[in-house]
């Protein structure tokens, strides 16, 4: 079964995030919950919709990524990219495991 | 250059106003998103992959330096310290919050600035000759008739919901350096056989995933029919336009379908039904729209410059960055300076807020205080004297803004790509950056001569890669970035769309195969032939073979 999580962008600024434990709203990828079932995923994008509906973040949905102890990681490269910030200016992103670590 | 009147002051701040209502209601619950974002839209406020992204107008591509102050200030204060000039003239700030953009805008009215219609199905920000009032070869300055349409098109009550966004472009000169002809419109001012000034109308060009070379519909429209003609063209478009298919709603479409014949009597029977009415430009108005572009006050000046000529001959690096990087001037003993956004291994179109306080106050200091900014991303200082080129390019390199590679192959240009925008297939920035940083030496660019590399991250082509002489397109090929390469395009009078060398490559290769394309030009260039000239000449065959041969 493909994981997925639920991405979205903060209402506020338009900053990159992603659907945590506790209904949070994180940062760092690497602190998103994972849907192993295409229930659990569809689970997941509701409580996205009714965030959306609360003006937190717009247009949620869900990508598909792997795992690897606590690395997540987007299958599809443009979704690498908005989790981690331009590559052209590397200073502006975020580093994708120093962040999730800290978290712990 | 123009200053708002009352009614543009006016008009401008109460749309600040209505907007900052707009993203009070917004946060406030009253708008949902679907009713919010048309309205953010034609505020030039896009949502794109890290953040927001704000567009602010330039109008045909002229600064004040107050107003590139000001474009640093909100850099510094609501953007990570730097801007992006786009390939329409316009200025992009990449990281934007939606709550601050209000007041981003309110201060960009305080300098006669805003974002209107820099996005959605309207009339976008016209564009013109970077060059325009200065260049030798001009015949009027376009700058007058741009701000006509600006003016007629801002808020044009018939033409804010067209089928698909709309392009104008004007050139004053034989020499197009605006595109004109990938254009929706594009307008090339011309003298008829009787010596009076008029439009050469052309209508249906662009790029995008059906590239197209505008179509002549009328060889000399007198400057007084200007607003009646392009207001029939766009109630032509308007009613037969397809609102059907996004893809196909484009006028290049339209014009294609009904054919160029057809459409052109569409037009003009239009025309009779409004022509000599309220949109008559009175020679008047031109004038006094003509007054705001009036030359700046040029000093009497030599044309022997020993000072300048001394400099040319003891400092190598200065004089080649003359040959590129300094263009002749219609006045004697003025230059027009190109400051390149392109340093080796930079990225296209990218200016820091102290580059762009610092070039203002080079503006200010060699110039009559204006900047402007090109479609291939880079900015021009119209008026220096050639006696103060020296020390202007002392400066300039200090700034990282004096890279000599001025239409050589490292004058790059490059949309955002998929770094930020949310249409893209894949990256433009880096592949950019690697070829710049592959040709940076500069015998060896200035041994390859005038090469126009674009490079567009997704068929919408705002990298303008189907113009370029090497064009690269970005496509994502099973969530990997692929690159297909096309050649012998041009924007110029000459215009051409490039033709499409064979399968793409993975990113990896993308600049050995540019490399492979230039040997193979440099191997069967004759004499003094510049790249476009050999493709014209020698055609796809011998790039081919050498790009393909390994496979």
């Amino acid at each position: 079964m493909a994981l997925q999580v639920v991405t979205a962008n903060r209402l506020g600024d338009g900053r990159v995030v992603f659907l945590a434990d506790g209904y949070r709203w994180v940062e760092e990828i690497g602190l998103a919950r994972v849907g192993e079932t295409e229930e659990a995923a569809t689970a997941l994008l509701a409580i996205a919709e009714k965030a959306a509906a609360d003006r937190i973040i717009v247009a949620p949905y869900l990508i598909g990524v792997s795992t690897d102890g606590d690395r997540i990681t987007p299958t599809r490269y443009r979704e690498v990219l908005r989790a981690r910030g331009p590559s052209s200016h590397p200073e502006f992103g975020r580093p994708p495991s120093a962040t999730a670590a800290a978290h712990r | 250059m123009y200053r708002y009147d009352d009614y543009d002051q006016t008009l401008v701040n109460e749309r600040v106003e209505q907007f900052r209502d707009q993203v009070n209601r917004r946060v406030a619950g009253e708008l949902s998103d679907d009713e919010f974002k048309p309205l953010r839209l034609t505020n030039g406020l896009y949502l794109q992959l890290h953040a927001y992204m704000l567009r602010i107008a330039v109008p045909y591509g002229t600064l004040s330096t107050l107003q590139l102050r000001k474009l640093a200030e909100i850099a510094r204060r609501y953007d990570k310290g730097y801007g992006h000039f786009t390939t329409r003239q316009n200025l992009q700030f990449n990281w934007i919050r939606l709550e601050d953009t209000p007041d981003i805008l309110a201060e960009l009215a305080t300098v006669e600035m805003h974002a209107i219609q820099t996005s959605g199905n309207c009339i976008r920000n016209v564009t013109a000759d970077h060059f325009a009032g200065v260049a030798g070869d001009e015949i009027e300055d376009p700058r007058i008739y741009c701000e006509i349409i600006r003016q007629w098109s801002t808020f044009h009550p018939e033409f804010s919901f067209l089928p698909r966004k709309f392009k104008i472009a004007v050139t004053g000169s034989p020499h197009d350096r605006a595109a004109v002809k990938v254009h929706d419109i594009g307008l090339r001012m011309h003298r008829n056989e009787a010596g009076e000034i008029g439009f050469e109308v052309l209508v249906g060009g662009g790029q995008g995933r059906t590239p197209v070379i505008a179509k002549t519909i009328r060889p000399f429209l007198p400057k007084r029919h200007l607003l009646s003609y392009l207001e029939a063209i766009l109630r032509i478009y308007n009613q037969l336009g397809r609102r059907d298919n996004l893809y196909k709603a484009r006028i290049k479409i339209l014009v294609d379908s009904v054919g160029a014949d057809r459409f052109t009597q569409l037009v003009e029977e239009e025309w009779q039904q409004i022509r000599d009415g309220y949109l008559d430009l009175p020679a008047a108005e031109i004038e006094r729209i003509r007054g705001f572009f009036a030359p700046p006050p040029y000093r009497t000046l030599d044309a022997h410059v020993p000072e300048y000529e001394g400099a040319l001959r003891r400092d190598l690096r200065f004089a080649r960055w003359v040959r590129t990087n300094v263009t002749p001037h219609k006045r004697r003993g003025y230059a027009i300076v190109t400051l390149s956004l392109k340093p080796t291994g930079g990225i296209p179109g990218d200016a820091t807020d102290a580059q762009m306080d610092a070039i203002a106050d080079l503006a200010d200091r060699y110039g009559f205080g204006e900047v402007r900014v090109s479609h291939e991303q880079n900015l021009v200082l119209p008026d220096v004297a050639q006696a103060d080129l020296y020390e202007l390019w002392k400066q300039l390199e200090t700034l990282e803004l004096a890279t000599p590679n001025i239409g050589l192959a490292g004058d790059i240009i490059a949309c955002p790509g998929l770094d930020y925008c949310a249409l893209a297939n894949a990256r433009s920035i880096p592949v950019a950056q690697q070829i710049s940083r592959h040709f940076s030496d500069l015998t060896k660019l200035l041994d390859i001569g005038e090469l126009k590399i674009k490079i567009s991250g997704c068929i919408n082509a705002c990298g303008h890669h189907h113009v370029g002489h090497i064009g690269i397109l970005g496509v994502d090929k099973h969530g990997s970035e692929f690159y297909q390469i096309t050649l012998g395009g041009s924007a110029d009078e000459n215009a051409s769309i490039g033709d499409i060398v064979g399968p793409s490559f993975g990113a990896a290769e993308v600049v050995d195969a540019v490399e492979t394309i230039i040997d193979t030009y440099l191997h069967v260039r004759a004499d003094g032939e510049r790249f476009l000239d050999t493709y014209r000449r020698v055609g796809l065959k011998p790039f081919k073979e050498k790009l393909y041969a390994a496979h």
